[in-house]
């Protein structure tokens, strides 16, 4: 279970949810190790800033963390966490490792725009 | 003009050993005490699995369980912690020493002292290839990173503790780990050096460097550079972790204290920077050693020398 303040994805049912309901979605999927907990941090942040944005995060070592794994934009992936970005149910963007915040807005302008 | 009625007598930056052994030691001297921690910039702490060798822990601890320890002790004596990415300080008030702290948020706080703890960040290769292949091969977290390599060829590229360490836990998951180091010895502690040297799935390239990495998407093959004989030779592996050494957290700081060349600050054996009221602790000193048990040690040395700087502009010094 993940420790942070973000809205946590633990089944394929909540995921499906979340992707068919919110236009624009933001799912990092991680552990609490050294190159994740950033991360949450700024998300946590960035939900004030992109209210347009569904984040949620989702642990790596879960079953539904296969939905995200098994991406074909995840494959190849081999440093934690890996952060993908869906526009419309489809992926827009997927990032592996540790991201600054600078690239997380910088992907979250291009697919989600700044505003609603 | 500092916005902010949040006003302390010492705040401590940075969440690691040096920051809270601060911490534990202000609070109990009754000194109002802030810490400040980002979340964006963890404790070295959080990257390390095991650690042995920390006086007090004969079973062996995770770094975050001890970062977890230090701050539940912390917090048993009151100390305060917000979050935030410190991003500078100013000065204002010249006759009474306060400061202003500024966060990346817009958060201000007051402080009549200050304590820098903030630690170092792990070095980058900068090489090609280094930033493009991150996460498809590069990785500097073994701990997060080396189930990826399950019976896979990966290098290690450092000579230190970190390096040699991290290059023993890979061999959990990894067939062969490679260690690349500039040099012909390790610098890592001999205990460490020993069990590298003994485990059967750790070979040694000596004397040379990491020029580049290479391949389609993900880690292919690193482009070394014997610095000796200056030729240069391919390597396959699908991984490689980098621990090459660490550069100071001073941006916000080094402006208003003294540092050598590297932005390391520098104190003297009290932990005093060269402006009165502001101490540096912990591994973003110059000219230390950087251990979990000196670090502590140092955050202690700065609270006390703290306390005494605190009583002695209030008059109330104990003589």
């Amino acid at each position: 279970m993940l420790s942070t303040n973000l809205k946590h994805l633990e089944t394929d049912e909540e995921t499906q949810k979340v992707l068919m309901e919110n236009e624009n979605v933001m799912i990092y999927c991680g552990r609490m190790g050294p190159m994740c907990i950033p991360v949450y941090g700024i998300m946590e942040e960035l939900e004030q800033q992109y209210p347009h944005v569904a984040f949620r995060d989702m642990d790596f070592d879960i079953q539904a963390a296969f939905f995200i794994i098994n991406l074909p934009e995840c494959s190849g992936f081999m440093g934690l966490p890996f952060t993908v970005y869906f526009k419309n149910g489809k992926v827009a963007a997927a990032t592996t490792s540790i991201q600054g915040k600078n690239q997380v807005t910088q992907i979250l302008d291009k697919e989600f725009g700044k505003t609603a | 003009m500092c916005m902010s009625d949040r006003e302390y007598d010492v705040i401590i930056i940075g969440g690691g050993p040096a920051g809270y052994s601060a911490g534990i030691y202000t609070t109990r001297a009754m000194l109002k005490t802030l810490l400040i921690e980002s979340n964006t910039v963890l404790s070295q702490l959080m990257l390390t699995d095991d650690i042995e060798n920390y006086p007090g822990s004969p079973e062996k601890i995770k770094g975050f369980e001890l970062i977890d320890n230090f701050k539940k002790q912390a917090g048993y004596f009151g100390l305060e912690i917000h979050e935030g990415f410190v991003e500078k300080i100013k000065q204002i008030d010249t006759e009474k020493r306060k400061w202003c702290i500024i966060t990346q948020n817009k958060s201000e706080y007051i402080a009549e002292s200050l304590i820098a703890a903030t630690g170092a960040k792990a070095r980058k290769l900068e090489v090609i290839g280094e930033d493009d292949l991150r996460g498809k091969g590069v990785s500097y977290c073994a701990v997060c990173d080396g189930a990826f390599f399950k019976n896979q060829n990966v290098v290690v590229v450092g000579g230190g503790d970190t390096a040699i360490q991290e290059a023993i836990f890979l061999t959990r998951y990894a067939s062969k780990v490679t260690v690349i180091h500039r040099r012909n010895r390790l610098r890592a502690e001999k205990l460490l050096q020993q069990q590298a040297f003994k485990n059967n799935k750790i070979d040694f390239i000596w004397d040379s460097t990491v020029e580049k990495i290479e391949g389609e998407n993900k880690v292919e093959n690193i482009r070394l550079k014997n610095v000796k004989t200056k030729s240069n030779t391919d390597f396959k592996c699908n991984g490689i972790f980098i621990f090459v050494g660490f550069t100071p957290n001073t941006d916000y700081i080094k402006k208003i204290v003294n540092t050598d060349d590297s932005g390391w600050i520098i104190t003297d054996n009290k932990m005093n920077t060269n402006r009165p009221g502001i101490f540096a602790a912990g591994d973003l000193r110059a000219d230390t050693y950087r251990q979990i048990a000196t670090a502590v040690g140092d955050g202690v040395t700065a609270a006390l020398s703290c306390e005494k700087y605190i009583s002695k502009i209030r008059g109330t010094e104990y003589i």
